[in-house]
């Protein structure tokens, strides 16, 4: 894959040309051809309906997954050998999915603070940074408590903290209210979409909530594979 | 602390699992410290009858067990009168049997042998030892198992002694054991000579020039300093190798109950490792946190089994049969290379775990909600 020399100051942060990814040797085509360029600081969401290729889209975004064909740029840079997909787990991205994936034995707290721990920061800054986050989410009552007691919203706003725990640039979120209620799926999309805002983070967000899709800055139709609108 | 939580988490989650595992590795830990402790103590033991009150012992050479040593009376009378001996003391062991006892240790040994003197006489003495051809000296044990006392009859072999005394050792072969006049048993094991000669030299820096004199005067006799014969002396080689080789085993049996247990213990929390990945974990930190879990299963499981090996010594020891065998003295060194090597048979055990754990791709282990 290639690498393009660009700087942090390039409008765009996230540059996918012509890509393709298939499973088991081409006889499965989820993504069929994908352009797409994300700027800084949008929250752009992507829509469609099951199968189209959304999540397929924001794993290879994520590096957690490399297209068959095309190529995919992040803070312009490809995901090849050069790049320290570490570094770029640690301090670059930040994912929220469906289900939680939060570790349920451990505490609120200690989840929130497992990117920290992994980028090895400064505990007396990690705590600071997880108390800030879990007060703009209304979880700063909840630090203590297991993930088994927290209700369903609760959970995805620890998600949510965790994701933003190391100041990643970018923020993308598969399905991130897909398990909530509708009040608790309003809640959570404004809080992410107010954090990103307040951190200028960039988030790419797959959901078939075309309500709050119609909140975001930009709204991309996926289908079969391919990106068909972007209104 | 909390990294050091993960790894605690995933242990507590698996209770049984973990106490199984730590067992494990607590009965190999036992196993292998009572093994080499009993063994150990077993050989220290015999090395101590062999330096009673002397720092070298010559005995004949390429022999494959001292029972088959022949050191000639020439040899002994010699060497007794160089300047630089201030002790010489034959020894002939054998072994000799009663009607319901095949195996007892028989000491072919003079009056003035430091056995003899350093021993608690519960009763009788040495007085007579050697005039009286017929006499005989028992250890506490074996005077208990042959049931007899001193100013009785034994039989043994083919013959009947007069028992002149019951001594006491805190050395369980003695203890167990028969010590005739050397020219009594002489005759009983049709030896001329005896099996070794132990040596108290005038000045200990002497050593040297003491080999160096036999093995010029007596080139098929051998003469070693007390350590340098229990290091080199192939029975307790044998006995050691053997001890080492079963505790080894053990611990290797405990090792795959790690390796089972780090083996389940990734496979069912593979979405979490990948969790971890897609936190910025790199495989190093996921790499620790499995040799975390088997070294905290391997070090639980080595104290508990210190502790067990402990008490199933002292319980040896405190068994009447077998007084004086058991020697329950724990070496430091020894604990710690079993605890050592408990601690590298767990983290071995968790090789495997751990790079299957490097290989999960967080991709796959999610895609699956």
């Amino acid at each position: 894959m290639t690498t393009h020399p660009q700087s942090a100051t390039d409008p765009v942060i996230i540059r996918a040309s012509s890509v393709c990814k298939s499973y088991d040797e081409g006889a499965i085509s989820v993504l069929k051809g994908v352009d797409l360029e994300v700027s800084r600081g949008e929250a752009v969401a992507l829509c469609g309906p099951s199968g189209c290729g959304k999540s397929t889209l924001l794993h290879l975004i994520g590096g957690l997954d490399q297209p068959t064909q095309g190529t995919v740029t992040v803070n312009g840079k490809g995901f090849g050998s050069g790049r320290d997909m570490v570094h770029f787990m640690r301090h670059e991205v930040g994912f929220v999915f469906q289900l939680h994936n939060l570790i349920p034995d451990l505490t609120m707290e200690e989840n929130c603070l497992l990117p920290a721990i992994a980028a090895g920061t400064k505990r007396s800054a990690a705590l600071s940074r997880m108390h800030e986050l879990a007060e703009r989410t209304g979880l700063e009552d909840r630090l203590r408590h297991r993930i088994q007691k927290l209700s369903g919203g609760e959970r995805q706003r620890t998600a949510i903290c965790r994701a933003l725990m190391n100041r990643p640039g970018l923020l993308l979120a598969d399905e991130p209210t897909g398990s909530l209620d509708e009040r608790n799926s309003g809640v959570v999309f404004n809080l992410l979409l107010g954090l990103t805002h307040t951190e200028g983070v960039t988030l790419l967000m797959a959901t078939h909530d075309r309500g709050l899709a119609a909140a975001c800055d930009r709204m991309l139709e996926m289908h079969d594979g391919r990106i068909r609108e972007d209104r | 602390m909390i990294f050091f939580r993960l790894i605690l988490v995933n242990l507590l989650r698996h209770r049984i699992r973990t106490f199984i595992s730590i067992a494990g590795i607590a009965f190999s830990v036992a196993a292998m410290l009572t093994v080499v402790t009993v063994l150990e103590g077993a050989v220290g033991m015999f090395s101590s009858i062999l330096s009673s009150g002397s720092e070298m012992i010559v005995f004949e050479r390429n022999v494959s067990d001292l029972f088959f040593s022949d050191v000639p009376p020439v040899a002994k009378d010699d060497i007794a009168r160089w300047p630089m001996v201030s002790l010489a003391d034959p020894v002939l062991f054998g072994v000799v049997s009663s009607a319901d006892h095949p195996i007892i240790t028989c000491f072919g040994v003079t009056a003035q042998d430091a056995r003899l003197r350093n021993a608690t006489w519960d009763s009788g003495s040495a007085a007579g030892f050697s005039a009286d051809g017929n006499a005989v000296v028992l250890g506490a044990r074996a005077a208990e198992f042959l049931g007899t006392s001193t100013g009785k009859d034994v039989p043994i072999g083919h013959g009947t002694f007069h028992v002149i005394g019951v001594i006491r050792t805190q050395n369980g072969f003695e203890d167990g054991g028969v010590f005739m006049p050397l020219a009594e048993a002489q005759k009983f094991f049709h030896k001329e000579g005896s099996s070794v000669i132990t040596i108290k030299l005038r000045n200990k820096q002497d050593a040297a020039a003491f080999k160096a004199q036999v093995h010029q005067h007596y080139p098929n006799l051998i003469a070693l300093e007390d350590a340098e014969f229990s290091r080199s002396y192939s029975q307790f080689k044998i006995l050691k190798a053997t001890a080492w080789a079963v505790g080894a085993c053990g611990l290797a049996l405990g090792g795959l109950g790690v390796a089972n247990t780090m083996i389940m213990s990734v496979f069912t929390r593979i979405r979490e490792i990948a969790i971890l990945r897609v936190n910025g974990f790199a495989n190093r930190q996921i790499a620790g946190t499995i040799f975390g879990e088997s070294a905290i299963v391997s070090l639980a499981g080595a104290l508990a089994g210190l502790a067990i090996g402990s008490i199933t010594l002292y319980a040896l020891k405190a068994i009447p049969a077998l007084h004086g065998y058991v020697d329950v003295t724990m070496h430091p060194l020894l604990m710690l290379i079993v605890v050592l090597l408990a601690l590298l048979t767990g983290v071995a055990g968790a090789l495997y775990p751990a790079a299957y754990a490097m290989r999960i791709r967080a991709v796959e282990a999610l895609r699956f909600e």
